[in-house]
This record gives structure tokens, C-alpha cells and sequence, in this order.
């Protein structure tokens, strides 16, 4: 009897990345997540195997599904500087800058990173779907906007070790590049650009190629391994997640609503209210929001998403906070973890302003459970300015050699 | 707020609107200066010299809406202004049996006894509704979000209007049928499709639409508020003389008008309107700027996107302006005849719709970007009362012409001949012998219209009167009170509220509203 056909192929509806072949031999667990439509792992073997390998050695996580767009023409930076709150205007060939951009009313939409490519044209990369937006916002500009998500592939190498590894893996012009820098440089014959960015706080590259060239790439880094010289680790979206949070960097649609998401009045963001001031410039040619924005400053603050730590040991995860112990609530925990290396229970919180007061006193309700039954407990929280976790060698030029 | 005591404002464009929007401001103690792209004033409102010794209203050949408010603040007559006499419209009948329609009643060899009380009726009851909207159309829309004083009240207005001005039992049809289609309406009132016709022409000319498309009904409703203060008339001189009127009131009232002087781009720093610069490009500061510009022009090609929201640019270029009405003037060596009509009555206003049928099939066409093969047509011959827009004893024929879509599938190109041959084949079988008495002819496509007249998509109405661009949505939400997200930047012209036809009352609302907020934010 002929086998009853398979009523669902996985990669119908995930897509394989290039790199699918060695992720799928080294992902144990197949704890396999979907990120923009292809097949990502959340975790390869265990979370902290590859947490650790972020923090204490090299890790390797395949970025390829970051939403890319290229941006080109003779407007392509008048219309970067007009899509996003930063003030774009001076960015240099061969550097990276963080970015986020508004709709009219100054809501975020998205966050994201603007690359200025060695060819005088820029890659803009976002957590989410943008094409529409970067659509509607060239209108009456001299731009071309393409969609690259799909024809490049980009591999996140971070950690301590990171730029040994790479240099042990044949990659050259590593020793002077600075953060946020670019490097164009070729490895076994191809083209590779390397940028120094990342998502960990800690040193680290992003590594960018055609998809023909991903595995050569991913074999060349892994080689390293094999040849005994550096422990490297692939990492899914479950170490990402810990380590960006010890980072104190955001994720639009997770720590907020994005604009384009949000049904409900009151309930998108300003960049002001997620902690991304520092990235609006009023002083600069009109972008859009910046009137919406303008106006929100001589408003009293409403609420801001901040950095808290917990006390305690119990996980505050989706909690409730308050202005006091059995006070009123103010808010909720975005994001958490259990920072491993500090130690300490860690969160993003979106907390409410009274009368434009930040509160004085901020307690959080954390339900937990113990054997299956559920307690309930008060852990007083701090709002920290600074990352969570820094260190020195993110920005160190040239890197440390471990 | 600005500080000095007096005001300079630039008017961009020397259309009606912006003249009358001028002299409002001027009379207020502004220093107003208006700066005409053409090499006179007028816009849409002009007479037109289009062949030697043959002259005509370039676009607007009928007056039908020029408010009596607007003439008595700006005291026109003493300008000069000249109505011309009212005029009644004629539905032409192939066979003679000609329908003469006034604001009242109706006559005419076929017409029943019955169908010219349901007229009569029937006029009464719609211009009680097109009045019950004057609130809305002398004020600034309201908006529905944040609203103030005045916004409340000018609501509270409208409503008491449609209540107790209207009672009980005509608000009830006003609500029923003030959203529907003109054809539904005309078919439970009359039998006599000629006088149907008649009436869904004035509902859809100007509009992409045809009498079965729904908010007809408003549309009629906006052309017969005109009517609920002024006749139609040709005014003697052409729509030039009007406009002329216009210019002596401004010019009085201290109003520099400039000719021949076109807007490159408005200036704008730190999102605040500071002046503009021209073509050539000379450059004016000012407090205020003006713009009697569609909203098109103002926004995407003289302000720029780069000044705007991008959701608010998006949203502006997606409104619907594409005109559908060529205007074809004729230069005649002698009066046409048309069997039944005395040359008092060839010049009224004329119309070839024989039936509801023929106007919706000539819309089927626009739907599809073709011109229509059976167009409606409007037909004045002013020189019958103003001898000297032509030579003696020759004429001059103005006509309407719909369907003529902007977008055409096949192009302007050659189409042009052949549409004109078609409108007047269309007249000549009323008018027999027409052809023979042409010696000059010109067509304006919608395209020469946004070539001639700077406006976008040459559209009589800077934009479809379609109920989502009307009102507190007009030209779109968040700019529909005359003033824009650009401080110091207003919209005084007919993409503004309530929208296009001779009135000046988007010019005068607008000026009101420059000076409520003392020509700030």
C-alpha cells in the first residue's frame, strides 16, 4: 500500500533559511519558532549553553529573517532623514546608526538600524514588515526602496570571543573597525560585509552575503570550533531574548505596541514614552510625528517604559505594579529575566506618570508557583537609567583578544 | 500669534476665492498681496478670448451660486458686478416638445398636469433641505474629535435647522433620502423623463457619477443651495466680469494684485509658512500664506512632502480629483436654430439628457476611462444677450461637455477631434446646420484644463464633492478648517469646504477663520 501523502509540509509555510541545512543538524531539541515567516530556532540544545556562549565565549545566531530594505536614489538619505526621528543627515559611508520612525500622530512603528552602504546607498533593517510605510512615506521623493530581506543572508556572531573567532575564521580588516563601523572585505572569494552591531551589549559583528555563500560562511566560522581553537555556539531567539533585556534594548511589538497594531485609542507609544528620546532631533528638517512630538513635550508625561530591577527571586513575569503594597497600579512588566550574571531579576516595565510625576514607590505583585500551587508575594522594584549589564570591551577598538 | 500689528499675507492664486478671501483679509486690516500664476485675474472664473473677435467664460459659464453675503461684505455691485439677467434651463426635445424649467415651475408641450405640481413641490421641498445646510456651508466644518464653542454651535445650528426649520415630517424624507441616488428620487416624483433628466444632470455634471450612484442626492442638494439665494444668470461680459468686480473690490480695499507671477514653493521654516518664492525665483515673506490652490498643489508641489506627515501627504494624494467635463467652445458665423425655441430662448441654458438612461449610460463610460459616446451636455450662447463676445452678427456657443475623463484609457491625443465631432453631432441633430456655422472651435479636455488653470486633474470642484470629501472631511480630516498642520498656511479655495461653483464662500469662510485665529496656529 503506498503511504498516505503528508497532509502538511513544515517548509510550506516556515522558510528554510541558507543556513537551514547546519541549523537543522545542530537544533537537538527542534524547538523550531517562526520569525517574519522562516523556520528559527528558539532553542538548539539548552538556554543556558547558549546563553553562556553569548556572555562568556562566541555565539553564532542566524539573523537572516531581519526585515532588510535598500533604500536608493538621489533622495534616499532626504528621505531617510524624513522617515525617522534621528538626525540621520551626517551619517558617514561604511556606518550603522539605531533608528526609530513615527506615524503623523508620533506613535513609534518600529525601530531599526540604517546601514550606509559602501555604494552610496543604505540598508534599512526593522523588526517588522515596512514596506508600506517606507512606500507612503517616499512619496514625491527621487527613491527606490526594495525589499532585500530574502537576498541577503546575515549570521550574529557575539560575545567576548567573537571577533577571535572570526579573525581565526580568515576574516580580515576586523583589528580597526569600530562600532557601528562597516567592513567590506572578502573570504574565500566572496563578498562579505561585516558590520560591528549586535543585540547583546557585548562585543560583537553582523556578518552579511548572498545566500549562495551562507554555508561557506557558516562552515568557516564553525571551523574554528573544530579546529580546537575557540568554543563556538549556535544561539536561537531564547538566549537573544535574556541577553537583550540585561542590555536594556527594546522590542517594538513585545515592550509596546507598535502604531501600525494598536486598534485601541491611547494605547500606541511615543518614542519618548518607550525611552527613545535620545534618538529624536527636533533639530533637523521635518520628519514625520515631529509636530505630534513636538507638542507631547509640553505635555505633562503620562507614562514611560523603564528599566527595573526586581528584588527577590521570584520571576515578576506579567506582573502587575503598583505605587505601593496593595496601592494602585501603575503599570505592568513588559519583558523579564533571571539575569544570570547579575544575578537578579531584571524587566522592562511600562509604568504610569501621575500628573506628570514619575511614582516615588514601585512594588510589584508576583504570583509563583510552588509544587503546582500558586503564591503570591510583594517585591519592591528600581528604575535603573544605565543597562543592566555593560561592559567596556563592546567598544573597545581593537577588541580584546581572549 | 504674531506680534506686529499689521498683518502681511500672501493670497497664491487670483482665482474668485482667493480675491474674495483677500479683500476679506485686507478689509481687516491686513497687508495682502496676491500673486496670479496667469497673465490675469479670474482662474476658472474668466472670460476667454479663444479665437479672434470670440469670446467666452473659460470654465464657469453659468452663475448659479455667488452668495448674496459675499456681495453685500465685499460691496460688489459697487465694484461693478453685473448678475446678467436669470436664466431658465431648457431640456431639449428631439421632436419640439422643448421642457422650460425655473426655480419653481416647469412647462412644456409634453409635460402632465401632475408633473408640473410635483415639480413645483418637489423644488420647495429640496431647497428647504439644500437651506437647512446653510449653517454648515457659511461656517468652518466642525470637527468631531476636540470640539469648541464655535464648532458646538454651528452642529447645534444644523440641527435645529433640520428640526424645527425643516419640522418634523421634511427632516424625516430629508434623512431618507439625503444619502441616496438622484434616480430612485426623480423616479418616485416624475413620470416625464425629460424633466428627470433634466434634474439628475445637475445632480452628476462636475462628478464622477451617474444618477444611480448613491449621494446623488447631495450633490443636487450643493448645486441647488445656490439656487436658494441666487438665480442663474450668464453674466454680460463673461464669468471675467465678475472676477473683474472681484478685482475692484480688492484693489479698493488695498489688495496688490500681482500677475504673471507663479508659485514655485511656499517657504516654510520650523514648520511655520513664512513666504514664497516664484518661478523666477524672486522670493516674498509674509506672516500668512494663502493658498486659493487645490489642495494637490498646495500640499504635495508647493509646500512639499518633505514639510509633511508622510500619512497626511499619502492622504492628500489620494483624493479624487480627476475632472470629467471638457468644455468646448464654438465660434458661429450665424444663430443655429432649433425647432421650437425663440432666440430669447436659445439663450437660456440648454440641455441635451433626454432621459436618465442616456445620462447613466454616458457615466457607464467614465467608469471605464472612455469619453461618453452619447455625452449631456450644457449649451449656453451668451453673445445672444452680450453682443460684443462676438463679431456682428456672429455667435459664440459655450458648452459643458460629460463624460470626459481626465485618465483617458487611450489618451487626449487624438480622442480630442473625435470628441469634439461627437458633442457636436450631439447638438447638431437639435440644431441642424450647426456644423456649417463654425468658423472657430476650441476643447478643453480636463488635462488643458489642469494645464490652463493649475488645476490638479481639471476638476471643477478641486476634487470630487463625494460625501467623504465634503464637510469636516474636505479636502481631507485634519485640515478641513481652512487652516493646515503647516502654521500660517491656509486653504481658501474650492478644495476647501463647502467646495467648488462661483460662491466665494470657501474664500470668505476661510478669511473668517485666518482672522479668528489671528493669522497663527
Amino acid at each position: 500500500m503506498e503511504p498516505a501523502p503528508l497532509l502538511h509540509d513544515v517548509r510550506e509555510v516556515l522558510q528554510p533559511s541558507p543556513f537551514h541545512p547546519r541549523i537543522e543538524a545542530l537544533c537537538t531539541v527542534k524547538n523550531w519558532m517562526s520569525w517574519n515567516g522562516y523556520q528559527t530556532a528558539r532553542v538548539y540544545d539548552s538556554l543556558a549553553s547558549e546563553y553562556f556562549a553569548i556572555r562568556s565565549a562566541c555565539s553564532v545566531m542566524d539573523m537572516t529573517a531581519m526585515e532588510k530594505y535598500r533604500i536608493s536614489g538621489p533622495d534616499a538619505l532626504r528621505f531617510l532623514n524624513r522617515l525617522v526621528t534621528r538626525d540621520v543627515s551626517n551619517l558617514k559611508p561604511n556606518r550603522v546608526t539605531y533608528v526609530a520612525w513615527c506615524n503623523d500622530e508620533g506613535k513609534v512603528l518600529d525601530d531599526g538600524t540604517i546601514f550606509s552602504l559602501q555604494d552610496g546607498s543604505y540598508r534599512l533593517c526593522a523588526q517588522h514588515h515596512q514596506l508600506d510605510w517606507l512606500l507612503i512615506s517616499s512619496l514625491g521623493m527621487d527613491v527606490d526602496i526594495q525589499e532585500e530581506t530574502h537576498e541577503f543572508a546575515a549570521l550574529s556572531v557575539q560575545g567576548p570571543t567573537s571577533f577571535s573567532v572570526l579573525e581565526a575564521a580568515g576574516i580580515k580588516d576586523l583589528q580597526t573597525l569600530k562600532p557601528f563601523g562597516i567592513a567590506n572585505t572578502q573570504l574565500m572569494g566572496f563578498e562579505l560585509m561585516i558590520s560591528r552591531t549586535g543585540y547583546t551589549g557585548d562585543l560583537g559583528y553582523e556578518l552579511w552575503v548572498e545566500p549562495q555563500h551562507a554555508l561557506v560562511l557558516w562552515d568557516a566560522i564553525f571551523g574554528v570550533k573544530e579546529r580546537g581553537l575557540y568554543d563556538v555556539r549556535a544561539i536561537g531567539l531564547g538566549a537573544l531574548e535574556m541577553v537583550r533585556i540585561e542590555a536594556g534594548f527594546i522590542m517594538p511589538g513585545d515592550d509596546f505596541n507598535t502604531a501600525e497594531s494598536t486598534v485601541r485609542a491611547g494605547h500606541d507609544r511615543s518614542p519618548f514614552e518607550v525611552g527613545l528620546g535620545w534618538i529624536v532631533n527636533f533639530d533637523k528638517p521635518y520628519f514625520t510625528g515631529k509636530k505630534a512630538l513636538l507638542h507631547e513635550q509640553d505635555q505633562p508625561i503620562k507614562r514611560r517604559l523603564v528599566k527595573l530591577k526586581v528584588e527577590g527571586n521570584k520571576a515578576p513575569a506579567d506582573s502587575f505594579l503598583y505605587d505601593g503594597k496593595n496601592g494602585r497600579r501603575i503599570g505592568t512588566i513588559q519583558s523579564q529575566v533571571w539575569s544570570p550574571i547579575l544575578k537578579a531579576n531584571v524587566a522592562l516595565a511600562d509604568i504610569e506618570y501621575k500628573s506628570g510625576e514619575a511614582p516615588t514607590e514601585i512594588w510589584a505583585e508576583i504570583y509563583y508557583q510552588k509544587e503546582l500551587e500558586w503564591q503570591v508575594t510583594w517585591a519592591r522594584c528600581a528604575v535603573t537609567e544605565a543597562p543592566f549589564w555593560s561592559n567596556s570591551r563592546r567598544s573597545a577598538t581593537p577588541p580584546a583578544v581572549y | 500669534m504674531i506680534s506686529s500689528s499689521t498683518i502681511n499675507a500672501i493670497v497664491i492664486g487670483a482665482g474668485h476665492n482667493g480675491l474674495v478671501c483677500a479683500t476679506y483679509l485686507a478689509k481687516a486690516g491686513y497687508r495682502v498681496q496676491v500673486l496670479e500664476a496667469r497673465d490675469s485675474v479670474g482662474g476658472g472664473a474668466s472670460t476667454s478670448n479663444f479665437a479672434e473677435g470670440y469670446q467666452v467664460s473659460g470654465l464657469a459659464h453659468v452663475l448659479h451660486s455667488l452668495h448674496p453675503t459675499v456681495c453685500k461684505d465685499l460691496n460688489l455691485d459697487a465694484a461693478g458686478l453685473q448678475k446678467g439677467t436669470a436664466i431658465d434651463t431648457i431640456a431639449l426635445d428631439l421632436g419640439g416638445a422643448h421642457l422650460t424649467l425655473d426655480t419653481d415651475s416647469a412647462s412644456g408641450a409634453g409635460l402632465s398636469h401632475r408633473d408640473a405640481e410635483a415639480y413645483t413641490a418637489f423644488k420647495r421641498e429640496f431647497r428647504s433641505y439644500a437651506k437647512a445646510l446653510e449653517p454648515m456651508m457659511m461656517a468652518r466644518p466642525p470637527r468631531l474629535k476636540d470640539m469648541d464653542f464655535q464648532d458646538k454651535m454651528t452642529l447645534a445650528k444644523l440641527g435645529w435647522k433640520l428640526r424645527f426649520g425643516l419640522g418634523a415630517q421634511s427632516m424625516r424624507d430629508f434623512l431618507r433620502v439625503g444619502g441616496i441616488n438622484i434616480y430612485d428620487v426623480l423616479n418616485e416624483e416624475f413620470s416625464n423623463p425629460l424633466l428627470k433628466a433634466a434634474i439628475a444632470v445637475d445632480a452628476v455634471m462636475g462628478h464622477h457619477m451617474g444618477p444611480r450612484t448613491p449621494t446623488t442626492v447631495l450633490t443636487y442638494l450643493q448645486r441647488l443651495w445656490g439656487e436658494t439665494h441666487s438665480a442663474n444668470s450668464l453674466p454680460p461680459g463673461g464669468m471675467g466680469q465678475v472676477s473683474r468686480a472681484l478685482e475692484n473690490a480688492a484693489r479698493e480695499a488695498g489688495v496688490l494684485i500681482l500677475t504673471d507671477a507663479k508659485v514655485d514653493k511656499i517657504l516654510i521654516q520650523e514648520g511655520r509658512a513664512c513666504g514664497v518664492q516664484l518661478e523666477s525665483g524672486e522670493e516674498h515673506k509674509a506672516d500668512v500664506v494663502v493658498s486659493n490652490a487645490d489642495a494637490k498643489t498646495t500640499f504635495l508641489d508647493l509646500a512639499g512632502t518633505s514639510e509633511l506627515d508622510a500619512m497626511f501627504a499619502k492622504r492628500i494624494h489620494t483624493t479624487r480629483t480627476n475632472g470629467n467635463v471638457a468644455k468646448l467652445h464654438l465660434g458661429l458665423n450665424a444663430l443655429p436654430t432649433i425647432t421650437g425655441l425663440t432666440e430669447l430662448q436659445m439663450g437660456q441654458r440648454l440641455l441635451i439628457a433626454p432621459d436618465m438612461r442616456y445620462v447613466e449610460h454616458a457615466f457607464n463610460h467614465a467608469k471605464y476611462g472612455e469619453f461618453s459616446e452619447h455625452p449631456i451636455l450644457e449649451i449656453t450662447i451668451p453673445s445672444i444677450a452680450d453682443p460684443t463676445l462676438a463679431p456682428e452678427g456672429h455667435h459664440v456657443m459655450s458648452i459643458s461637455a460629460s463624460f470626459a475623463p481626465y485618465s483617458l484609457k487611450k489618451g487626449w491625443d487624438e480622442a480630442r477631434s473625435i470628441f469634439t465631432d461627437k458633442i457636436i453631432a450631439a447638438i447638431e441633430r437639435y440644431a441642424p446646420g450647426l456644423s456649417n456655422a463654425i468658423v472657430a472651435r476650441e476643447l478643453l479636455t480636463p488635462l488643458d484644463i489642469e494645464t490652463q488653470y493649475h488645476v490638479k486633474g481639471g476638476h471643477w470642484h478641486h476634487g470630487e464633492l463625494t460625501i467623504d470629501q465634503s464637510f469636516m472631511m474636505r479636502p481631507i480630516h485634519g485640515t478641513a478648517q481652512y487652516n493646515t498642520p503647516i502654521d500660517g498656511l491656509f486653504l481658501c479655495g474650492a478644495s476647501a469646504h463647502p467646495g467648488g461653483g462661483i460662491s466665494g464662500v470657501p474664500g470668505r469662510n476661510a478669511a473668517q477663520r485666518i482672522l479668528a485665529m489671528d493669522g497663527g496656529t
